[in-house]
């Protein structure tokens, strides 16, 4: 059973690393703007507009 | 994306006003103006036609075009170096505020701007707040460029003092979300490893794990408690500092009994702690807490007069013109105001003839006259031509700006902390404190080994957390309700505050009034369309507020060329129109002597003379909101009603029908007369609410309880003030008040509910039955029940009051 030692310490691990991962997202500013993205995604390129109409 | 026809109007391809006629256009496509065909040319030469398929007429009006050198202070290098972010020897920087970002096809144009210039690097729009921020290469195109740029494509930045001064990019909201992350990631964990020894409970689980899952806690628990808790702490101590009990006080006393009691018993090895509850509590606290601080990002609560006035202004030295930002504006110095120019500090007239309008100031639109030596007060706008001024007083020290440095103006920093929660809490912790210390004494006698053990339990148990998450929650929610109702409150404790209220303020033109429209009826001989049309060709030369009143009014007649137009200013205009002489202007003017005394007519007239006869004149009277007389009658069954106007009584007897016999009138009130109005009401004990739009009703926004400011558009300027309201719905107003006013019922409900818990948590507590899994249940469903309560009921009275 000394086995779930180890593994929960890595359980514990894994899940800071979420921790971590969320708290430097964070701090990028990746939730800063939560409504431009959704729109811009939409767009179409522009260049391909453009070879289209030549 | 050919021009939508209706009946028989033509809307504008590019910002769907109607178009006067069919006279501006490409092919089948039609303008209402030449600055809208402009910006189409140009975007469609660039390749940019997407921009209309988006979204349907996205465009802007742009406005009529200003002088060639309005944004001429852009080239100071001082100005410069405070508005971009950023700059190297190649590439600078900067952020853009453009409150008429509103579509998608906005955020489309503004990301393509490099289409337009090859200066441009990047751009990025953030559509929340309306930014963009932009890089391009000073080189190829100047910082001064780009906003004329901005500008004729119909995106005129707003560039105030205000950003001038200082550039604050608030981090406010994330600190929170940090700390509840941390909160939630160790409350998660720890009840993963409280969760073997709930299951076991008859101590199946060996030692080993028991010590291990022990201490794991101990170590998720101590960032929860040095970190995530420690804004419980710091608010309980500055309130214990000024002598008040808040809420925060039995927060931090339960959670430091939790956080202790835990770590005694994991190091004694006397038991598993309540390190789950513990970690709980902190974290349903906090996500309250995030509930609470919803903020518009959009909108500004906090603009003084820095963001009406302008950034710089030309000064004369001996002959030649400078452009100087306005704070370095000193007595004495000689500076030139142009057309719609804003006067930046009192001042005395150089030029022969001024016409200044104070709208900003006062509210009420008509110009008023000046001639040379005589004073100029900062805020007026000046219209007509180029006047010389010279400055009398610095500009922070101005008749409308010492308002805010004024000594009998200090508004009190902290609008009074007692809410009522923090009223309740003073009782509230000296009953658990009484009844902790009091169980305690009772064992003492029973069983003294277990005193201790009571004693603590009782504080445990009894910590406000449901009550704590009540009052944000409710008021959040009747925030946002709020909010989709297009009033924004600046915080959720406003909403609080409002139930208080005794006595209503409005302030009268632009807020009882409607700022744009009036209405005009003609009175005399008739007019045929013909010579309408006439009359229309004529108003649209002059940039006189009523003569813009009359050509909207007129727009959809023809337009014809003038011949010999000719301005009198204070009297009319004139001009020659297909061989016709037509006058606008004072009955005088137009030949017409009218019996009564011009000064004591209530509406404006304009007269109206062609080819010598005296036809007519337009009457052109303010136009009141809608329903207004039902929102006065509400209001008047409950609320003492005052309005207090800057502009003379002509309009009482109109009022009086308006509003409930009750009401006081006080008119001709300068801005300083409102606020102190405002500060005596409230030192014979009323609570005031002022409704008010202008500059001139700042102060006493600012010094009411709560002060509203209505406005128009969300996106221009309205006074630093509690709420902002926008015009269209002021008239719902009272229901408005209502709803608010039950948020503090359920409240006081969810605070009964929240403590029926706690009497149950008490009743085993002081039995000493307490145990680490009953207090693991019993909070959280507490916590659920008050919060499942109050967002329901909050909506289900919203949706009864048709909110």
């Amino acid at each position: 059973m000394s086995v779930l030692f180890v593994l929960i310490g890595f359980s514990l691990l894994i899940s800071l690393s979420f921790l971590i991962a969320f708290l430097w997202a964070n701090k990028k500013g990746q939730f800063d703007d939560t409504y431009t993205p959704a729109v811009r995604m939409l767009f179409d390129d522009i260049k391909d507009e453009k070879e289209n109409k030549k | 994306m050919s021009a939508t026809k209706t009946t028989n109007k033509i809307i504008c391809v590019h910002c769907g006003e109607d178009c006067p006629n069919r006279s501006i256009a490409i092919d089948e496509i039609y303008f209402c103006c030449n600055g809208c065909k402009f910006v189409y040319e140009l975007l469609n030469e660039n390749n940019l036609g997407s921009y209309y398929k988006i979204e349907d007429k996205p465009g802007i009006k742009v406005s009529d075009k200003l002088y060639d050198n309005h944004f001429a202070y852009l080239d100071n290098d001082k100005i410069k170096e405070k508005l971009l972010d950023f700059s190297d020897e190649k590439v600078s920087k900067l952020t853009l505020v453009i409150p008429q970002i509103h579509c998608s096809s906005c955020i489309w144009l503004l990301e393509h701007l490099q289409k337009l210039h090859s200066g441009i690097l990047s751009s990025r729009v953030h559509f929340l707040k309306k930014e963009v921020s932009i890089t391009f290469e000073h080189e190829k195109l100047s910082l001064r460029d780009l906003i004329e740029l901005l500008t004729s494509i119909g995106y005129e930045p707003q560039i105030s003092l205000d950003d001038y001064e200082i550039k604050v990019k608030s981090k406010k909201g994330s600190s929170l979300i940090v700390r509840i992350a941390v909160a939630g990631f160790c409350f998660a964990n720890i009840m993963l490893f409280s969760f073997p020894e709930y299951l076991s409970s008859d101590g199946s689980l060996s030692d080993n794990f028991v010590q291990f899952f022990g201490y794991l806690n101990v170590l998720l628990a101590i960032p929860v408690f040095f970190f995530s808790a420690s804004v419980y702490f710091k608010s309980a101590y500055f309130g214990l500092k000024q002598k008040v009990i808040n809420m925060d006080v039995p927060i931090s006393l339960g959670i430091l009994m939790l956080f202790m009691r835990s770590m005694y018993e994991v190091t004694t090895s006397t038991g598993v702690g309540y390190f789950d509850s513990f970690t709980g509590l902190v974290f349903f606290l906090l996500i309250g807490k995030l509930f609470q601080e919803k903020t518009y990002d959009s909108l500004s609560f906090d603009s003084d007069y820095k963001s009406y006035f302008p950034i710089s202004i030309i000064k004369l030295i001996k002959e030649s013109e400078e452009i100087v930002p306005i704070t370095d504006l000193k007595q004495g110095d000689r500076i030139l105001v142009r057309n719609n120019e804003l006067i930046p500090a009192d001042a005395r007239l150089l030029s022969s003839h001024a016409s200044i309008d104070y709208s900003f100031v006062t509210g009420e639109s008509d110009p008023i006259e000046k001639s040379v030596n005589d004073k100029i007060y900062a805020g007026g706008k000046q219209i007509g031509g180029i006047i010389k001024l010279e400055v009398l007083k610095n500009v922070s020290q101005s008749y409308i700006t010492q308002l805010w440095n004024d000594a009998n103006f200090t508004p009190p920093s902290e609008k009074s902390l007692s809410n009522m929660a923090n009223r309740f809490s003073k009782y509230f912790t000296f009953a658990v404190v009484s009844i902790a210390f009091g169980a305690a004494l009772v064992w003492m006698f029973i069983d003294p080994s277990k005193a201790i053990f009571v004693g603590t339990s009782v504080l445990i148990i009894a910590c406000p957390c449901a009550l704590a998450l009540s009052t944000p929650i409710t008021l959040g929610a009747t925030q946002r309700i709020l909010g989709r109702n297009k009033l924004f409150f600046k915080e959720s404790a406003t909403i609080e505050k409002l139930a208080s209220v005794t006595h209503i303020l409005f302030d009268k033109t632009g807020t009882l009034t409607k700022a744009k429209t009036s209405s005009i009826e003609y009175i005399g001989d008739a007019l045929t369309n013909d010579e309408k049309a006439l009359i229309h060709s004529l108003v649209r030369h002059s940039t006189h507020p009523l003569s813009v009143k009359l050509n909207k009014h007129l727009e959809h007649h023809q337009i014809f060329s003038v011949d010999k137009f000719d301005e009198t200013a204070g009297k009319g205009i004139s001009g020659i129109i297909n061989n016709r002489e037509i006058k606008i202007g004072s009955s005088r003017f137009c030949g017409h002597d009218s019996q009564n005394d011009e000064s004591k007519i209530m509406q404006s007239q304009v007269h109206i003379s062609i080819g010598h006869k005296y036809y007519g004149y337009f009457k052109i009277a303010v136009q009141y909101r809608d329903n207004l007389e039902n929102l006065a009658f509400d209001l008047g069954k409950k609320y003492k009603l005052s309005i207090l106007s800057g502009d003379n009584d002509s309009e009482l007897s109109k009022l009086h029908t308006l509003f409930p016999e009750a009401t006081s009138y006080h008119f001709s009130a300068t801005p300083k007369d409102k606020l102190l109005h405002v500060k005596n009401l409230q030192e014979s004990g009323e609570c005031v609410l002022m409704f008010g739009d202008g500059l001139n009703d700042a102060g006493a926004l600012k010094q009411s309880d709560i002060g509203i400011a209505v406005t128009e558009s969300m996106s221009s300027f309205s006074p630093a003030s509690d709420g902002i309201l926008a015009g269209e719905k002021f008239a719902e107003m009272s229901r408005f008040i209502k709803f608010s006013n039950s948020a503090i019922s359920i409240i006081l409900v969810s605070f009964i509910i929240s403590i029926l818990y706690n009497v149950v948590g008490l009743g085993f507590a002081i039995m000493g039955l307490l145990s680490p899994l009953f207090a693991a249940v019993l909070m959280p469903i507490s916590s659920l029940t008050v919060v499942g309560f109050a967002i329901i009921t909050t909506n289900i009275v919203a949706r009864r009051l048709r909110i």
